[in-house]
């Protein structure tokens, strides 16, 4: 396999394993960078800390691209004002829209993901919305200007993997940018299954924020996404609708 | 008075850049708004903080 490079707004990387930064702490991510092979590094933007807190940003090699949300937005305004602070901090122009009005369960809310997006791609912006997996939505989001499009498995955090399996897929098969699959997945084997039915990269942090040793399932997520790709890319083999099929040459065991 | 991140502080007349300099904040690290717009950090020295200006100074925190 000669180049087989993920390509976002004109930005081309190797890794397909997207890394959230939160719930853990500082001193462990250069490590979960590392064991991830992570190129893309997710981070919030809120209040400055005062005194003598370390910045995040020392934490961070140096090469990586800073993927900064809007978490905290409630409505396309308000996420707009954050994408603009998050560009003012001087680490690039890509941005993680991320609006939810919902604080129960997190979900995000489309309609005002659609607009903030349509806003800040004028504005230059490489913007990644996080989404509810909706076909239409996610063309509005194609016109509106988005270089990728990022449907949860399920809700944040939850861990729970694939609930949206099916209409995740929808998105694959129809929307022409890159599908990475955000929020829910919570094992290895999940990240796999969404790299083999076509996802472009996942995205992960609770996943490994609450694994028993954070740089070791770094290690396991980057593994099982690279074998999903791989999969993928191959083509599955068939399923039987019925019946069986031998692996084996068909005839007994040293008869003709 | 003004406020800056949520505190209220009487700082009028005092430059952007003259109170980072004796804030605990690291000014390479920080995007400062004052009233809802975003302050280029080459405005920092001709920004005069006026009564009732609201001052946001946020950074980068770990996040998903």
């Amino acid at each position: 396999m000669t180049n087989d490079n993920l390509i976002i707004g004109g930005h081309e990387f190797s890794s397909r394993f997207i890394l959230g930064s939160g719930k853990y702490s500082l001193k462990l991510i250069e490590a979960a960078v590392r064991d991830a092979g992570a190129q893309i590094v997710t981070l919030a933007v809120r209040r400055a800390n005062t005194k003598d807190e370390e910045s995040i940003l020392d934490y961070i090699p140096k090469e990586v691209t800073l993927l900064p949300n809007t978490s905290g937005a409630r409505t396309a305004e308000e996420a707009v004002r954050i994408a603009r602070l998050a560009r003012e901090l001087g680490c690039g122009d890509f941005v993680k829209i991320e609006i939810m009005r919902d604080s129960k369960y997190l979900l995000p809310d489309n309609q005002e993901t659609i607009r903030a997006t349509e806003i800040l791609a004028k504005e230059g912006f490489v913007v990644m919305p996080y989404m509810y997996p909706d076909l239409n939505v996610a063309r509005d989001l194609v016109n509106a200007g988005a270089a990728a499009v990022m449907p949860l498995a399920s809700p944040i955090g939850s861990n729970k993997g694939l609930a949206t399996r099916e209409f995740i897929r929808i998105l694959i098969d129809e929307i022409d940018l890159p599908i990475i699959v955000d929020a829910g997945i919570g094992r290895p084997s999940q990240a796999c299954e969404a790299m083999e039915m076509g996802a472009a990269a996942i995205m992960a942090n609770t996943a490994l924020a609450t694994a028993g040793d954070l740089p070791l399932m770094a290690a396991a997520f980057r593994q099982a996404i690279e074998a999903g790709r791989k999969a993928y890319l191959s083509g599955l083999g068939r399923v039987l609708t019925r019946g069986a099929s031998a692996s084996d040459p068909l005839t007994g065991f040293l008869r003709d | 008075m003004l406020k800056i991140n949520g505190e209220s502080l009487d700082l009028a007349g005092v430059t952007l850049a003259a109170y980072l300099a004796d804030s605990p904040f690291d000014a390479r690290r920080i995007a400062v708004e004052r009233n809802g717009v975003i302050v280029p950090k080459s405005a920092y020295d001709a920004t005069v903080l006026a009564d009732g200006d609201v001052i946001e100074i946020v950074s980068f925190v770990g996040g998903g």
